[in-house]
């Protein structure tokens, strides 16, 4: 259709047409691009900051080109390698120890016989979902205080109080573990819907063949959902530097900044409490690169072996 | 139809008290928090509060409704909310509409456009200069104009639009309607559901904001309340943190609350999510549906 347009001697008087047929949808997405070019694409084109020595009174345009003087600075730094592999290894545990959570829980609950209770089950864990991530993080620290409701229930049960959240060897665990509570619920309707789909003739066929449960669950609903695990795992890993900002910002403090400072918050604290803007967006778009390069990759390969991909 | 083997009925009931736990484990915390918000300081500081309120009381709950700071960033939060979720369903429904019309030229464009931004972002700092450059630090804009539209929503808009057969569209045309009138009159109200689901979701979106404003208001006046529950809330904890980064002090409050009206202003912030969710989950529900099919 369009993509052909070019070959066609008329296209021109087809588009002119269009454009007057069409001419109030054209209206209407006037406002949402001009929004897109803005918004998404401004950022874009300011990335180029990164090239250049960005000082706020010459503008963009007028501050010098360096070239690649902070790519440089930064790989150079041990301390940037720090912080870059902080952020692909808590990336790598979310993948790891998060994202076979949700399938797990779906397949539970589809397991449950009373319908009722299923969708009370359902609407009750994504609840946490809709909760800010600034009182998620609150909850964890009071909890995790001294005097907090974890301590509490350890001393109860014959432990000692310790304060976790100013060690760094809990911050992983701490930030992946309340990332499965908020999220768990959430991410399983995606499993729970594609559940719903599956065909029921199937399993009557295997009862007839004589498949116990857990065959059934093997053989039946797992390939049933696999496209859609699939498709949840690439989205996953083509984000997989994409952590969150702001609840590492709010959990973190400089105790543990050992492995829970990440390129996102060490930005942070250096382009906009530091003024360092050309260098921190440099170091920004470091996570943008592997991110990409990772969705690639894996959609590739998701392509190869199987026949599920994005695009 | 199925025969139940023993130990089938054995994982029946080890799951159920599975499912039992993961409500549990779901909804203490929040119960936790609501009843320490209701006891007396003394019964909270000896951990005694458990299962009920102990000297209940609605002490903590005045402490912060008295609280101006409080009552500013809550009626901040909710202008916020309003006025946010306004302009993100115009920009989404003009966005969404035209692109799922088959006649439409240039849609195929505009969507990789789009859909590249998911997967593609400038980042903090070029969004901050531009924000900055735009003038809109310390003003509401910062946090409403910047992600006013979800590319996500606007694609699960546009799937509901496509499912809406194209010769109701046809045949308004004949009768000589535009595409104005046809969106307004026709689409939209055959997308209720969908347009239900977008508004909880912006809403829920801005009232939970805490980014924008970070980056972007200075004035503790303009403040929403996510910040302000991050200042009662987090200051005390994260003050060492704070001073040994040699950054200011960005609580409002000096004093460290307690317990009880920490909780307290937790689930004020809340309230509005908690009140609706039962009435609302299952457009809640529904809206990942939608967008888990798009195919």
């Amino acid at each position: 259709m369009n993509d052909r347009l070019a070959l066609r001697p008329n296209a021109f008087q087809r588009w002119r047409k269009n454009i007057v047929r069409c001419k109030y949808l054209y209206l209407m997405i006037l406002l949402p691009l001009a929004w897109l070019l803005l918004f998404k694409y401004g950022p874009m084109y300011g990335m180029q900051v990164a090239f250049r020595n960005f000082r706020v009174r010459k503008g963009i345009w007028g501050s010098d080109w360096v070239g690649l003087k902070y790519f440089q600075q930064y790989l150079s730094d041990p301390g940037f390698w720090k912080i870059a592999r902080n952020t692909i290894v808590l990336g790598f545990y979310q993948v790891v120890f998060y994202f076979p959570i949700p399938i797990i829980f779906a397949l539970l609950m589809n397991e449950m016989r009373s319908k009722g209770a299923q969708r009370l089950e359902q609407n009750i864990s994504y609840l946490p979902h809709f909760i800010s991530v600034v009182v998620i993080a609150s909850m964890t620290i009071s909890f995790l205080a001294k005097d907090g409701l974890i301590n509490q229930m350890i001393v109860s049960l014959g432990g000692t109080a310790y304060t976790y959240m100013q060690n760094p060897n809990y911050f992983r665990f701490i930030y992946i573990s309340t990332d499965i509570w908020q999220e768990m619920g959430w991410s399983a309707i995606i499993y729970t819907a594609a559940l719903t789909n599956v065909d029921t003739q199937l399993y009557d066929a295997a009862v007839v063949d004589g498949a116990g449960r857990l065959q059934q669950t093997l053989h039946i609903t797992i390939p049933a959902i696999l496209p859609t695990i699939a498709i949840m795992f690439i989205m996953k890993m083509g984000g997989i530097l994409n952590l969150s900002f702001e609840k590492t910002l709010l959990l973190q403090n400089a105790l543990t900044y050992d492995t829970s400072d990440i390129i996102s918050t060490y930005v942070y604290r250096k382009g906009l409490s530091g003024s360092q803007f050309s260098y921190s967006t440099a170091v920004d778009m470091f996570s943008t690169i592997i991110n990409l390069i990772f969705l690639l990759t894996t959609n590739m390969l998701c392509r190869k072996f199987g026949d599920t991909s994005l695009w | 139809m199925i025969i139940q083997s023993r130990s089938h009925r054995i994982f029946q009931i080890f799951n159920g008290f599975f499912m039992l736990l993961v409500c549990l484990v779901v909804l203490y915390p929040i119960y936790y928090m609501v009843i320490i918000s209701l006891s007396e300081g003394a019964a909270v500081m000896t951990g005694k509060v458990k299962l009920l309120p102990i000297d209940f009381t609605f002490r903590a709950y005045r402490a912060s409704v008295q609280d101006a700071m409080f009552v500013n960033s809550y009626w901040n939060t909710i202008v916020i909310t309003v006025f946010g979720s306004i302009v993100s369903m115009f920009l989404t429904v003009l966005f969404a509409y035209p692109l799922s019309r088959r006649d439409f030229y240039g849609r195929r464009v505009i969507m990789a456009l789009a859909t590249f931004t998911m997967f593609f972002t400038g980042g903090m700092i070029p969004n901050y200069l531009l924000v900055m450059q735009m003038g809109m630090n310390d003003t509401y804009w910062a946090l409403i104009l910047p992600g006013a539209v979800s590319i996500y929503n606007m694609i699960v808009m546009r799937t509901f639009f496509q499912g809406i057969p194209f010769d109701i569209t046809e045949s308004a045309y004949i009768d000589g309607a535009n595409d104005l009138t046809i969106l307004w009159r026709i689409i939209l109200p055959l997308s209720k559901p969908i347009i239900a689901t977008m508004v909880l979701f912006y809403s829920v979106g801005l009232w939970n904001g805490f980014y924008n404003a970070l980056l972007y208001l200075s004035d503790k006046r303009l403040y929403p309340i996510q910040l302000f529950v991050r200042s009662v809330v987090l200051a005390g904890e994260t003050l060492s943190a704070d001073m040994a980064n040699n950054m200011s002090s960005e609580g409002g409050v000096g004093l460290l609350a307690e317990q009880s009206t920490k909780y307290a202003t937790i689930i004020l912030s809340m309230l509005p999510i908690l009140a609706i969710y039962p009435f609302v989950s299952r457009y809640f529900k529904n809206g990942m549906m939608v967008g888990s099919v798009k195919g």
